[in-house]
């Protein structure tokens, strides 16, 4: 049996110390969530209007975001924006921001597209049955429209929670950049836990994100 | 026949530089069974759909009763109650039940007894053979049976004028009968209805006049007997004959 460095994970308060990490990267996700769907519903609603004007700003704030990669934000606002404006944002503080406006941006366009999703007999029959606008959007557009949009939303909240392993890079301690510091600490002791804490990192993003997408493909066979 | 229940005065309709429906007048009466019959693209569907105001007109005027059919109009959301329409491909909410298709507007936009709806929507389901389907969701059930809950939903709005924009074309050869049957049995209730079809002896069978449209007009206006046996333009002739081709050509091997 081969040295995998596991019992690193028990020694002192490694444990905590990384489950304390994994919840930084939770608390940084779900702050981003709360923010960013709500906004992003409202945009995406907005986007199918049929204002060029809105349409096009829309666009290049959703390919401007959608282009770049997350790492490139996250270096923008934390040692750019800081420098540039003189404002003082903490890592994590950037680390949402960045999120909220990346959230804002995909969550926008799956709204968009799950309302443009809708067939035009949709409104079509809704109309010739008598019902008005605010009826149509009520019992017939907006459910419809949220059956197809939840398995996509909650795709979306476990890429956030995978994707906070960035934001390390700027020097937020999240669960990984922890699993470093151990790893680090250990070195002369156990040179092998890297193996056992990066696998304990793995087995907690798992356990983080696996009831989510179980509960995405749930929601997606029960209304596909 | 009964009083004059719509009347067509004048519509012209475009796409474009193209001349949907081109001057059409017609008047239907209450209890009278109109087929209208054409090759694609004649307008027949845009005639429906101006109907119901799906389609906005150039000119021309549309009356129900003594109601103008006009979608700006405050009174015309009540006015469309009036006109019950069944597409081609059923259209049906996805995310409701048979029943819940069929109570949403009586209950929602008419604000009647939901009891009451749901008594009645029972009622037609078993009328048209569909007893014990309420609670399915479409994607539960054919496509003749998907077409029925259309025409129950229609029925339930309580509709002076029934609209039918080619309500069998999507189906299977063997779901068409079940589907023209409840219309038969409709036009036998002595209900308006206006039908597009391509079903020529469901056509003869049902209607009391034809309508065959040409290019955005009216190039004949006449009974089934007459229509069948006599059409009097060379149009309609040729038309009729793309139907029999087939047996023609049976005929001669």
């Amino acid at each position: 049996m081969p040295d995998l460095g596991i019992e690193v994970l028990f020694r002192g308060r490694n444990l905590i110390r990384i489950l304390g990490g994994l919840w930084v990267a939770l608390r940084i996700s779900l702050i981003s969530v709360a923010v960013s769907f709500p906004l992003g519903i409202l945009l995406g609603a907005v986007m199918t209007l049929k204002n060029p004007f809105v349409k096009a700003l829309m666009r290049i704030y959703l390919e401007i975001i959608r282009i770049m990669p997350q790492m490139v934000l996250l270096f923008l606002f934390y040692f750019g924006t800081t420098r540039a404006f003189g404002w003082d944002l903490s890592g994590e503080t950037a680390s949402i921001i960045v999120f909220v406006l990346w959230g804002i941006a995909e969550m926008s366009d799956l709204v968009r597209s799950c309302l443009i999703s809708i067939p035009v007999h949709q409104y079509e029959t809704s109309e010739a049955l008598g019902l008005v606008r605010i009826q149509i959007y009520r019992y017939i557009i907006i459910p419809q429209a949220v059956r197809r949009l939840i398995p996509l939303s909650v795709n979306l909240v476990t890429r956030m929670i995978k994707t906070t392993s960035l934001i390390l890079m700027i020097g937020v301690v999240e669960v990984l950049k922890v699993a470093q510091q151990i790893i680090e600490a250990n070195r002369s002791a156990s040179p092998n836990a890297a193996f056992g804490v990066y696998l304990a990192v793995f087995f907690l993003y798992f356990v983080a994100c696996w009831p989510i997408s179980v509960l995405a493909r749930y929601l997606e066979k029960k209304w596909g | 026949m009964g009083e004059i229940l719509l009347k067509m005065e004048h519509v012209t309709k475009r796409f474009g530089d193209h001349i949907v429906l081109n001057d059409i007048s017609l008047s239907v009466r209450r209890g009278e069974v109109i087929v209208i019959i054409g090759p694609s693209g004649c307008g027949k569907s845009t005639l429906l759909r101006c109907i119901n105001a799906l389609e906005e007109i150039e000119s021309g005027e549309i009356w129900l009763r003594d109601e103008k059919i006009e979608s700006r109009s405050k009174r015309f959301p009540a006015l469309r109650q009036k006109i019950g329409m069944v597409f081609q491909n059923y259209e049906l909410f996805p995310h409701l039940t048979a029943l819940g298709n069929i109570q949403l507007a009586p209950v929602k936009v008419q604000g009647r007894n939901q009891a009451e709806v749901q008594a009645e929507a029972l009622g037609w389901l078993s009328r048209v053979g569909l007893a014990g389907r309420e609670k399915s969701y479409p994607r539960e059930l054919s496509g003749g049976q998907k077409q029925r809950v259309a025409i129950v939903r229609a029925l339930c709005m309580h509709p002076e004028i029934l609209l039918f924009d080619e309500i069998t074309a999507a189906l299977d050869p063997e779901m068409v009968r079940e589907v023209l049957d409840v219309m038969l049995d409709l036009a036998s209730q002595g209900r308006t209805m206006l039908i597009v079809t391509h079903e020529m002896r469901f056509a003869r069978a049902v209607a009391d006049r034809i309508l065959f449209l040409d290019k955005g007009k009216i190039m004949e206006d006449s009974d089934p007997e007459t229509f069948f046996a006599h059409a009097r333009t060379e149009r309609a002739r040729h038309f009729l004959d793309t139907f029999e081709f087939n047996n023609e050509r049976l005929k001669k091997l």
